[in-house]
């Protein structure tokens, strides 16, 4: 398990060295603390999809849900004067609210997730063009929200609060994944929701709640966003964060089919990613190229990854046989 | 029998660290059938992947029509006429019967444009059909068709394909009694017809039905060969396991106690007209037995709240419990090992220990973490107490046997206090020496004071474990059986749905 996390971080690392010997500017103190910011800003909804996967749903509504969670956040703040920490908690609960619909549509009326997210997607982004009258909202001359904005888009001992906050948040899914009853429910329902049915797992909230999840730590991240950008453009805003999402959490380990992945593995795939934009504008590559050096490495690294798979399990399906004799000499003994 | 037409002289099969076969001799005469049995692991598989072309073996002779070869490619069996029928199925549900028996060799038309030439298609299936007598037609969907018929379709195909051996994997193992009756009649009409057949069995009933010849592996030998005379269950167990099989019942030690579960009324989604009532007691074993789709598993599902009950009570010692969801039952210490054990029973890609745990997790989990160290020493406890035989508790559950895969389904519930156990088709696939540990298993678990229902499709089973015998049929409980009216006749007969009065059983 740890070795996919392992190579994952090797390959960053040697990409990083090459970049930095190339281009010593990568290694500069202001890109890393840059590189580091845009990290924490898609590792929280990285986390949040890489969830989603492991029940073998998915997530596409993410970069719509910023568009209009950022716009809700905005007129609450700036038109409505509410105070930053109630507009920050509406728009958490706007967050956490959407996801729960999504739970509720795949697991009680059955509905495939992948349909599901795609209606949101073009939901939420609709609603917040029409909302907005397709205008891009601001701060203007609202005050009164300096704390927030310290907390949201200010860095402590130089490291952007993004990322801090990403490592926190980080660190209590390991937990909650890895270590917790919830986390192994979790991977049981990815694997066999039939089987995890069949032990009195209760599927449909399992499933529901990780959808939860991924619509609170969006609503969240809506407001990173939103400091990040200093304004919301409804028509553009976060267009095709949920594929940097599902890309780092495939590139992590998480498999679409469900049933695996790991913490680290998405915050890692994240990190790759970040690294890999980051590359192409140090190195002077032409920025139109983005997208294409992503899917070629996401198309490499998942090919690598499966190669191995399938060498394990050959090895896994010896060992089993090997398994298998031995039990049956155990029988063969036993009657004796 | 007139002429051989296949004979393995000799076979080794060595995988590395594993010797699969040991030498092992078989001949195959023209409208023979050649039972092959033994346990799992014996050999059974490798031998029969040889005579496919899929395996290559270390060394030894096939021959086939007198011509010797030291092994055969997939063409070559094909060319030889010989054919399988999978124990699980391979066919196309979205497609047509017709389709399936000639897919990959459909008849063509319109040149360049190469489409299929349906009527020619049809043409040539009608006649594989009403060969075998079959009730469906060349132009139906095979997702309509139950899994004895899409068994014909396996068996049409391989006539389809001029077969003159034709080995059969565990045919019946889903079928019901009189399915499995109209399979047997169809591989008479084949022998008659000179077609061989390698039948491979664990019901050793069915393999002294069909049977003109029983070769017995065992761990990669064959430890013997009985001719027609000689095919007795008895013999046959004591070849598969090299000792005798003592009588499958253990008389309850205990004695049946007061209290255990009730349903009345139930009304179940598969059978919505009909109501199940039924009584099992502490330190019991009722067996339930019926033909596959009579209801059973339904009514088990609806008891463990997968799928919960339409109307109808459940009383646990006298007490109205109501269950919506796995969760309800398991509370209350009543507990389902189902059918489907891969499917449903094991999260395969887990490991052994984090399937034993799963039910009762929380117990496991301090302050909602999951406590690994109590985990890992329950879950030795269990493959000590069960004799689960895996390397190590960390591997994961889809590596091991399936004996030992149902111990573990067994041991999840053991080790939370079990009231009422449903098992449902507890052995199937499941070979001698394991069965009867799990037979033991159950009595153990009946004499602690349990409460247990058997359902079981597999009629020595039936016969052999339970204290009394209900029988389904179509949504009902068709009769009851007390030991000393145990026979197969009587069970057969409520099975079928005639209810359980001595005038009935006179009359067939």
């Amino acid at each position: 398990m740890l070795k996919k996390e392992l190579g994952l971080l090797v390959l960053i690392l040697v990409i990083g060295f090459i970049t930095a010997a190339i281009n010593p500017q990568f290694a500069s103190q202001v890109n890393l603390m840059n590189l580091a910011n845009q990290i924490g800003l898609f590792g929280l909804i990285s986390i949040g999809v890489g969830l989603v996967i492991i029940t073998g749903g998915v997530e596409l509504s993410v970069g719509s849900m910023f568009a209009l969670l950022g716009v809700i956040f905005l007129d609450l703040l700036v038109n409505h004067e509410l105070g930053w920490p109630l507009s920050l908690l509406i728009t958490l609960a706007g967050g956490s609210a959407l996801g729960a619909i999504h739970g509720l549509l795949v697991t009680r009326l059955k509905m495939q997730p992948f349909v599901v997210t795609l209606c949101g997607l073009l939901l939420y982004r609709g609603i917040a063009r029409w909302y907005t009258a397709d205008s891009t909202q601001g701060f203007g001359y609202g005050e009164g929200y300096e704390t927030l904005e310290w907390l949201m888009s200010g860095r402590t001992y130089n490291i952007p609060h993004t990322f801090i906050f990403l490592i926190i948040v980080a660190a209590i899914m390991a937990v909650v994944l890895h270590r917790s009853v919830y986390g192994r429910y979790l991977f049981a329902v990815g694997k066999s929701e039939e089987a995890a049915r069949f032990s009195g797992i209760p599927t449909n909230a399992v499933i529901t709640m990780a959808y939860v999840i991924a619509g609170t730590l969006a609503g969240i991240s809506s407001v990173f966003f939103v400091f990040y950008t200093q304004s919301v453009s409804p028509s553009a805003h976060g267009n095709f964060y949920e594929l940097y999402a599902i890309a780092a959490a495939v590139l992590g380990g998480c498999s679409l089919r469900g049933g695996e992945g790991s913490i680290l593995g998405i915050v890692l795939g994240t990190v790759l990613l970040q690294v890999l934009q980051n590359l192409v504008n140090i190195l002077g590559i032409p920025s139109s190229l983005n997208f294409a050096v992503m899917g070629a490495v996401i198309l490499l690294g998942v090919l690598t990854d499966q190669q191995l798979q399938r060498r394990r399990q050959h090895r896994l399906a010896t060992a089993s046989a090997d398994a298998r004799e031995l039990a049956k000499e155990g029988t063969a003994g036993a009657a004796v | 029998m007139s002429h051989t037409l296949l004979e393995l002289r000799s076979i080794t099969k060595t995988y590395p660290g594993v010797k699969a076969l040991r030498g092992v001799d078989l001949t195959v005469g023209k409208g023979e059938v050649v039972g092959l049995i033994g346990e799992n692991g014996a050999g059974k598989s490798t031998l029969m992947k040889i005579l496919g072309g899929v395996v290559k073996p270390s060394s030894g002779t096939i021959v086939i029509d007198g011509v010797p070869k030291p092994a055969l490619s997939i063409k070559d069996a094909a060319h030889a006429g010989i054919a399988f029928v999978h124990q699980e199925l391979h066919l196309f549900e979205n497609l047509d019967v017709a389709a399936n028996i000639y897919i990959g060799r459909e008849p063509r038309k319109g040149g360049i444009l190469n489409l299929i030439d349906n009527a020619a298609l049809h043409h040539r299936v009608k006649p594989l059909l009403s060969r075998l007598g079959v009730d469906f037609k060349p132009d139906d969907p095979v997702e309509r068709l139950s899994i004895a018929q899409r068994q014909m379709v396996e068996i049409a195909k391989a006539l389809s394909m001029d077969a003159r051996v034709i080995i059969m994997d565990e045919p019946t193992s889903s079928l019901t009694l009189t399915e499995t009756d109209k399979l047997l009649k169809v591989i008479a009409d084949l022998k008659a017809a000179g077609v061989s057949i390698i039948y491979i069995s664990h019901r050793l009933n069915e393999v002294r039905h069909c049977a003109d010849r029983v070769v017995v592996l065992r761990d990669g030998r064959q430890v013997g060969e009985l001719p027609k005379a000689q095919i007795t269950s008895a013999a046959m167990v004591r070849l598969m396991i090299g000792r005798d099989l003592k009588s499958l019942y253990i008389p309850p030690k205990a004695g049946i106690r007061p209290g255990g579960l009730e349903v009345q009324g139930l009304v179940t989604s598969a059978f919505p007209k009909r109501e199940v009532s039924l009584s099992v007691s502490r330190g019991e074993i009722l067996g339930l037995a019926g033909l596959i789709g009579a209801g059973r598993t339904s009514m088990a599902q609806a008891i463990f709240g997968v799928d919960p009950a339409l109307r109808g009570r459940i009383l646990l010692d006298g007490e109205p419990i109501s269950i919506k969801v796995p969760a309800d039952a398991i509370a209350r210490g009543i507990y389902l090992a189902p059918e489907d054990r891969k499917k449903s029973g094991l999260l395969l890609d887990m490991t052994v220990a984090e399937n034993i745990s799963l039910p009762d997790l929380s117990r496991f989990a301090k302050a909602m973490l999951v406590d690994t160290a109590r985990e890992a020493t329950v879950a030795k406890e269990q493959c000590r107490s069960l004799a689960i035989k895996t390397p190590t508790i960390d591997t994961d559950a889809v590596t091991l046997s399936g004996g030992n895969q149902q111990k573990i389904v067994l041991a999840k519930w053991i080790s939370m206090r079990p009231q009422f156990i449903i098992f449902d088709e507890p052995t199937r696939g499941i070979d001698v020496g394991a069965k009867g540990e799990i037979y033991a298993l159950m009595r153990a678990l009946a004499d602690a004071g349990v409460a247990i229902l058997m359902i079981s499709s597999d009629m020595e089973e039936v016969i052999g474990v339970s204290d009394r015998i209900a029988v389904m049929h179509e949504g009902q409980i068709s009769g009851l059986l007390e030991r000393s009216r145990f026979s197969e006749h009587n069970v057969l007969m409520l099975a079928v749905g005639n209810l359980a009065k001595e005038e009935a059983v006179v009359h067939a």
